[in-house]
């Protein structure tokens, strides 16, 4: 049973108790503690259920490579799912509960999954749920969906805030043990921008447990004189005091990608929930040079009952012990394949626990720790490992077998724990993330970044170096020498020179490790069956054997396959024992097999901090025109326009928003209404070639235009399609300045900009996108140039304004630019003015206006209008496959131009095609209204078997002055087809009949 | 004439940086060859100003001149003389290739206010350029992306830069800046 020694633990404040609960238990801590220490100290040994058979389970590692000790932290507006508590730090009035568990942890019906999993194997849901088909969208999916998942997710809006941090720097450095702060001492001394991550809130790695947990040595590690703390401490102090070195802790690189491009999250709040500013900050890092010292991972050994709680790497017992005076077990077994292994024994004993054996896979023992052990007086079994470790819920004994064995029982030892050393994986996380190389050391039994095939950055360089035992240099000396060079290295590579005199640490030396990635190497299928490789997703070794069997030798099919190193540790434990296994059961090498891709993220990072500010208000960017706020203050019902918003209506009080649109509309039909027309994108063209520019982007002809007049024009894409439509008007002999649609104005500008940067760049034509330098208001309706002659100052006379003119002017003291142009149909005036005056002018305007009966209306009122004239409108009766010719618009096409852009595209032959769907107006015989998308039956079906059609409504409106619906719509060979009845389909309701009329009911221009 | 309002009417907000809207100014955009003669004479005698070097933006009293890309400037002074300013430029130029818009209206600036280190900090929440004392000194002017939105940045003074975007976009900037800028957020990375 774990517990809290009486002393010890140097990274908690036993002055600082803290209370948390579990599962609703109340349980102390110390500031310091991690969750997972505090409740060890608690004697919690159970800490959650296996996510397929519900398998007890306890707590493995001290990391962020936890497979196990997922939780749920928080309530409510807090609640944080798979919350890992080896990495969680504890906060007083901390709430954890245990996940995938009903209804409790200690009793848990789903695992009744345990005594069926021989039915369960690997590839279980492919092989048993394909029939029948219908079963499993109805039946399996959902009992799956059931049972499955880890963890909930949480309902309530979160709570805290988050933010994203962009920065460049010379070098990145990874891992705040000696190997980073090496690299970061060597490249801040020679003057590069160092930045310095840490993933735990403190310094210094594994280094100081590691040397605290050995033997009592004569001749201790040092680190030029100092004691590895000491130096520790020095060394940040004097990175800190460096003015181009940055420290971050609590701060976990989780992504490396191309052109020197990170990702860090850092934990402002985590441990103190409810702090001042953001929760989490999202850190953007672009570095020149990147040092990974990431550390290792220590592998578990898989071996008969190697899940059951109590079983823990060595490394973590270590940690649990000395850095938070916890002890996992009273009477512990190591089980090791190296020397490191020992250390853990040294450390339980050191803390006052028992260790009654230590068994090593190797047949002979050579290192000095193994002999200091047994000078010790450790009882060390060589040749020898686990049979099978068993107990009800928790570990009770283990049976002792000769490693190359089948598991023949030599002892029995009652224990309850297990500390497993099964040898160390470089962390080459980020190193592969980056698209770094590795190589099988076989020797060393461990994955190496390949110095030869190095993740390289822009200059076709090296940009990433790994350190330490991220390079696979475990001991002291080697992990600073590494450290060191790497950080030299960097700051070498951009021209900056590390001094010469660099730290040392005295030499040590380990023996050679053996690997085993089965205990005993010869289980039978009985045990294989029973010896877990990944515990989050409960993959066995026999499940991979299976998956060779069944043909699944790449690495990748084997991972989909069995689900191994899929869960959210992402298989930080698992892959390297599992791909191990796989390559024996296929008879390959282990590099043969290779690894799977290594993604990032490295760990698990919350939406919060992915989102950054970006929620609430600041969600997404709205675009406001300038009198925006006075349609708010009428309570306009908005719309979105492209990031615009734009008034749709502008509801009186007592009328709904059919009402509204209806008023709107007789107003401007019998009266006059105002509209925002700001939102219109307005792009100059100026040069001297700017008329055969625009020649060859409009399909019409606008260089024969006159100044002061307006035309309207068509532009289409390479493929012919119409892109965007609207009004040029030329303003001189060399400028123009053309109107696009309200969403369409940075899309139009960049357009024109690549065509003028990369097909005729030696054309004279500059642009402008001057759109947000206005404000424009349309005036239409038969009373609009009288509300415009009371304002005062210009003459609005046919003759000094005829239609698609315009005329620059002062109205009413404001200089406006007045257009003659109309998209109702109506008389109508659009007047442009500065766009910091636009709300005053609109103001002015509207009072004026009253004495006319004049009212604002929104853009439905503007599309029903157009749709009663038949004017066509881009996005509605254009979705991208349309071309002009379809819409009735070749009077817009010149046909005196030698060329203009989707000129050729137009002549394909599906576009000549006569039984293309073409533009028309759409009577219903009933004066119903057409659905939206409503699509005209054919005869027969297609040959997909779906009803045959023949066209389409494209747009559909209730017309209040005609007192019945009006559409528009594409139908095959429309035009040649007038007063034909067509069956239209119906969402809701009995298909509707329509009759093909000319678009456009209302007659022509009015003046 | 009723006279240009700014966008938000003067909004301001105190964290750890001073956000403030400030007041309409006049801004002519001018394209062409700046390494022209007749070019460069023109924007001197329209503004009092040399044309600056890429990424940089030059100022004396009210006027500005701000490089916007290699064939753009932005020409700056009070609001009111967005009209003289186009006109001169217009003249000076006539017969050459250029293009001279009075855009004032067009854009919202936003100056911030702080210590050199937390106007950085706070800036660099929102924009992937780099803002170190090196890559972003005093005088430097560069255009960028601002969360989601286009925008410009200019370190106008030592403890002063401005924020320049488009007029639809104020508020959503606004909001933004000070939403970067409250107490409790300083990032202590300048």
């Amino acid at each position: 049973m774990s517990s809290r020694r009486i002393d010890g633990g140097r990274l908690i404040d036993r002055e600082k108790p803290l209370r948390f609960t579990f599962n609703g238990k109340n349980m102390k801590g110390f500031e310091g503690d991690t969750l997972a220490s505090a409740l060890l100290a608690n004697r919690q040994i159970l800490v959650g259920r296996s996510f397929k058979y519900h398998r007890p389970r306890g707590i493995v590692t001290s990391g962020p490579e936890e497979p196990n000790a997922l939780m749920g932290v928080g309530t409510k507006r807090r609640f944080e799912p798979n919350v890992r508590a080896t990495t969680a730090e504890l906060f007083d009035g901390m709430v954890a509960e245990s996940q995938n568990h009903w209804p409790s942890l200690e009793f848990d019906v789903g695992a009744v999954n345990n005594h069926l999993s021989k039915f369960f194997p690997a590839g279980f849901y492919y092989k048993t749920f394909i029939h029948p088909r219908p079963f499993w969208k109805h039946v399996f999916e959902p009992v799956i969906r059931q049972a499955a998942g880890l963890g909930k997710a949480p309902r309530a809006r979160d709570a805290d805030t988050y933010e994203h941090f962009n920065i460049s720097v010379d070098v990145l450095v990874t891992g705040g043990g000696i190997a980073g702060l090496a690299a970061a001492l060597a490249a801040g001394r020679a003057g590069a921008e160092v930045l310095l991550l840490e993933q735990a809130a403190h310094w210094g790695g594994r280094a100081p447990v590691d040397l605290a947990a050995g033997p009592a040595l004569a001749d201790p590690v040092m680190i030029g004189g100092q004691g590895v703390e000491d130096w520790i401490e020095a060394s940040l102090a004097e990175l800190q005091s460096l003015p181009n070195v940055h420290l971050r802790a609590r701060t976990t690189h989780i992504g490396a990608y191309d052109h020197g491009y990170n990702i860090a999250v850092e934990r402002l709040s985590d441990h103190a929930p409810g702090s001042d500013g953001p929760r989490q900050r999202f850190w953007r890092i672009r570095a020149s040079r990147i040092v990974t010292a990431t550390g290792a991972l220590e592998r578990p050994i898989s071996f008969v009952g190697n899940d059951l709680p109590g079983v823990m790497l060595a490394s973590a017992m270590r940690d649990y012990v000395v850095n938070y005076g916890v002890s996992p077990g009273r009477r512990t077994v190591v089980v090791t394949t190296n020397d490191d292994g020992y250390r853990t024994a040294f450390g339980l004993r050191d803390a006052g626990m028992d260790v009654p054996l230590i068994l090593d896979a190797r047949s002979t023992i050579t290192g000095a720790l193994p002999l200091a052990a047994r000078e010790a007086g450790f009882k060390v079994a060589p040749g020898k490992g686990i049979g099978s470790v068993s107990g009800k819920g928790r570990v009770e004994k283990l049976t002792v077998a000769s490693v190359d064995g089948t598991g023949a029982v030599l002892d029995e030892i009652p224990c309850d724990a297990v500390a497993i050393a099964g040898g160390w994986s470089p962390a080459v996380h980020l190193w592969s993330q980056a698209g770094g190389k590795l190589d099988w050391d076989e020797a060393a039994a461990m994955f190496l970044p390949d110095p030869d095939r190095p993740p390289l950055g822009a200059d076709g360089a090296a940009n990433l170096i790994a350190a330490g035992a991220a390079d696979g240099a475990l001991l002291t000396h080697e992990a600073l020498a590494s450290g060191w060079e790497a950080g030299a290295a960097a700051a070498d590579a951009l021209g900056q020179s590390a001094p010469e005199t660099r730290p040392e640490a005295s030499a040590s030396e380990e023996a050679p490790t053996t690997s085993i990635w089965l205990m005993p190497r010869g289980a039978g299928a009985d045990k294989r069956a029973k010896a877990w490789l990944d515990f989050q997703n409960d993959v066995k070794v026999s499940d991979v054997e299976l998956a060779s069997q069944e043909g699944y030798l790449s690495v990748e099919h084997a991972k989909r396959y069995t689900t191994l190193g899929m869960a959210t540790d992402q298989g930080k434990l698992s892959n390297i024992n599992g791909l191990a296994v796989l390559a024996e059961a296929s008879g390959r090498a282990i590099p043969e097999v290779g690894t799977t891709t290594f993604r990032p993220p490295y760990t698990p990072v919350t939406m919060g901090a992915i989102a950054g500010e970006a929620r609430g208000k600041l969600f997404q960017p709205l675009r406001r025109t300038p009198i925006h706020g006075w349609h708010e203050a009428l309570g306009a019902h908005f719309e979105p326009v492209g990031q615009w918003r734009r008034p749709y209506a502008f509801p009186a009080p007592g009328e709904d928003l059919h009402d509204a649109v209806n008023r709107e509309i007789t107003t401007t039909r019998h009266k006059v209404g105002l509209v925002d027309a700001s939102t219109l994108g307005k792009i100059l063209v100026k040069g001297p070639d700017a008329g055969k520019f625009l020649d060859m982007v409009y399909t019409g002809r606008i260089s024969t235009l006159k100044p002061g007049r307006c035309r309207y024009g068509l532009m289409c894409n390479e493929g012919g399609y119409l892109m965007d439509d609207g009004v040029v008007a030329r303003i001189d002999e060399t400028t123009f300045l053309c109107h696009t649609t309200s969403g369409g104005a940075d899309h139009v500008h960049g357009h024109l900009e690549e065509w003028l940067q990369t097909e005729w760049w030696d054309w004279q034509v500059h642009t402008a996108n001057v759109t947000e330098a206005y404000g424009q208001i349309g005036v239409a309706g038969p009373e609009a140039r009288t509300l415009l002659e009371t304002l005062g100052g210009m003459d609005l006379s046919e003759e000094a304004l005829p239609f698609m003119g315009w005329v620059d002017c002062v109205l009413g003291g404001f200089k406006v630019r007045v257009y003659r142009i109309s998209f109702s149909g109506e008389l109508s005036f659009e007047v442009a003015v500065a766009a910091g005056e636009a709300l005053a002018l609109w103001e002015r305007l509207m009072d004026a206006g009253a004495a006319f009966g004049a009212a604002p209306y929104g853009t439905e009122a503007l599309h029903v209008m157009r749709a009663e004239k038949g004017f066509i409108m881009i996005g509605d009766e254009t979705d991208g496959t349309v071309i002009p010719q379809d819409l009735g618009l070749d009077w817009a096409i010149s046909k005196k131009k030698d060329d203009y852009i989707g000129k050729r595209g137009q002549e394909r032959m599906h576009m000549t095609d006569p039984d293309r769907w073409r533009l028309v107006g759409l009577e219903t015989t009933e004066g119903g209204v057409l659905a939206h998308g409503a699509l005209a039956l054919d005869e027969g079906k297609t040959p997909n078997g779906q009803r045959a059609t023949q066209g389409r409504v494209t747009s559909t409106y209730y017309s209040p002055i005609l007192k019945r619906g009006v559409a528009l719509g594409l139908v095959r060979d429309g035009p040649e087809r007038m007063g034909e009845i067509l069956t239209f389909s119906n969402r809701d309701g009995p298909e509707i009949a329509a009759k093909i009329v000319p678009p456009g009911v209302l007659d022509g221009e009015a003046s | 004439m009723a006279g240009s309002v700014a966008a938000l009417g003067g909004a301001r907000a105190d964290g750890v940086v001073t956000v403030s809207e400030t007041r309409p100014r006049a801004m002519v955009s001018l394209k062409g060859d700046l390494g022209a003669d007749a070019l460069r004479q023109s924007v001197k005698s329209a503004t009092g100003i040399d044309v600056p070097p890429a990424l940089e933006g030059a100022e004396a009293g009210e006027a500005g001149v701000l490089w916007m890309a290699p064939d753009e400037l932005l020409l700056l002074g009070p609001r009111d003389e967005a009209g003289r300013i186009v006109a001169e430029l217009e003249s000076a130029l006539a017969g050459s290739h250029f293009l001279a818009a009075d855009i004032s209206d067009a854009r919202s600036v936003f100056r911030l206010e702080a210590e050199d280190g937390a106007i950085r900090d706070v800036l660099s929440k929102l924009t992937p350029a780099d803002l170190s004392p090196d890559a972003f000194p005093v005088g430097r002017f560069r255009r960028t992306r601002i969360a989601q939105i286009a925008g410009a940045l200019w370190m106008r003074e030592p403890q002063v830069a401005e924020v320049f975007v488009f007029r639809s976009m104020a508020q959503y900037a606004f909001d933004l800046l000070s939403n970067a800028a409250e107490p409790g957020g300083k990032v202590g990375h300048f």
